[in-house]
């Protein structure tokens, strides 16, 4: 018998089938794969953590080894997210930020040294314009022009920031050329989420 | 009809050459843009949708004849968004640094022209085998291109080719200074443009 395959029946019948198997399919490879997705998206953050903290060459087990060796606890500190480690000899303190970009999310950690200066930082996005935003995550140079910038002033208030024309080179850093919302961003989340450490960080 | 018969030779090297899906059928344009910047995303995409556009191909063909004609392109969308989703939790799974840098466009795969073209035109109509060389071949004229432009972008953008170094410091000392520009789609469109004149001056004389 020949199916007739233009039959209403026969549409709804197959559409069904065919998206029931491809649900189960999905699912099954989801399930399968979700271990080690997890295991790499928790890796990533480890090595982002490393990154801040001017370690940047590790991968796999070596950045995994390198983080529990550097890395003490892990807290939240006035609903800041924020981890302790200890770098030769060093105590230094790594907060997480969050903030919003040109396209969507960014977010960063920064390394602060016990003198209230930045030791390192890192930065991540979303969705930035590749070659312009997208280079606060990938320019390495542009981080490194945090090291060793004053974070707070003496009431506390975060004079870190990020500006088009550094007129103060203790505390600002010049900012990404084309990026200029993008960077008004990563400046904004700098000020947003440091502010609720500045006590800790300064007794 | 044998597996390497003239026929399915030339189903599978005519899309390297003449009938080159971006090339020739310009398909497939917008993702050639976007993740051309560096040669290491490049290849990646490249072999995904190598990947995607053979299997893809070869599930249609197998059920090319139970599909109900009404609903061919639902059905066509339905398999290819599945293998899509596989392939991105893969890339997920064990090659995380890259699908970060792919980001959205392995999930763009699905609106690839390439895909939906080959589909429609070659198989439907066609037997798995001979259509399974044709995905490989559309996918691997694709992955050439990418392949072509991400090494040129990251040479002239970077000045490294994926990820080391390949200009030396003494030329920068010099007064080299890397081209911002490459790493900016509107250059890639330029280089397939580049790639589409020598392309066609060179198979347009032949004839």
């Amino acid at each position: 018998m020949k199916l007739n395959t233009n039959s209403n029946s026969y549409i709804i019948i197959y559409s069904t089938v065919l998206v029931v198997v491809v649900a189960f399919l999905l699912a099954f490879v989801y399930q399968a794969l979700k271990p080690m997705q997890d295991a790499n998206v928790a890796l990533d953050v480890k090595k982002q953590i490393l990154y801040s903290l001017n370690i940047r060459d590790l991968d796999g087990a070596a950045a995994e080894a390198k983080y529990a060796e550097v890395v003490k606890q892990e807290k939240d500190e006035n609903g800041q997210k924020v981890y302790l480690c200890q770098v030769d000899g060093k105590d230094i303190c790594v907060a997480f930020m969050k903030g919003m970009g040109l396209w969507g999310g960014i977010s960063g950690y920064v390394a602060i040294d016990p003198e209230g200066k930045v030791y390192g930082a890192y930065f991540n996005h979303d969705s930035e314009t590749a070659g312009l935003g997208a280079e606060i995550k990938d320019s390495q140079a542009w981080q490194e022009k945090f090291i060793g910038k004053q974070i707070w002033n003496e009431q506390g208030d975060v004079v870190l920031s990020v500006v088009k024309k550094v007129d103060d080179p203790q505390t600002q850093v010049d900012c990404v050329t084309g990026a200029t919302l993008t960077s008004n961003g990563v400046d904004a989340m700098l000020k947003d989420c440091l502010k609720a450490l500045a006590p800790q960080a300064n007794k | 009809m044998a597996l390497f018969s003239k026929q399915n030779k030339e189903v599978f090297t005519n899309p390297l050459n003449l009938d080159h899906p971006i090339l020739g059928q310009v398909l497939g344009i917008c993702s050639a843009l976007a993740v051309t910047a560096q040669l290491k995303p490049a290849i990646v995409m490249g072999l995904a949708v190598t990947v995607i556009t053979a299997f893809s191909n070869v599930i249609i063909s197998i059920i090319r004849n139970t599909i109900p004609n009404r609903i061919r392109i639902v059905v066509q969308l339905v398999v290819v968004a599945a293998l899509v989703t596989i392939v991105s939790q893969i890339l997920k799974a064990f090659a995380y640094d890259v699908s970060v840098q792919l980001s959205v466009y392995v999930g763009l795969i699905i609106t690839n022209c390439i895909l939906m073209g080959r589909l429609e035109a070659f198989a439907m109509m066609n037997k798995p085998w001979p259509s399974f060389l044709d995905g490989v071949g559309n996918g691997l004229g694709y992955a050439m291109i990418l392949v072509i432009v991400g090494a040129v972008r990251e040479l002239l953008g970077r000045g490294s080719l994926l990820g080391f170094q390949v200009i030396p410091d003494a030329c920068y000392d010099l007064g080299y200074v890397n081209n911002g520009m490459m790493t900016m789609p509107a250059m890639a469109l330029i280089l397939v443009g580049c790639v589409i004149w020598v392309h066609r001056a060179y198979f347009y004389k032949e004839k």
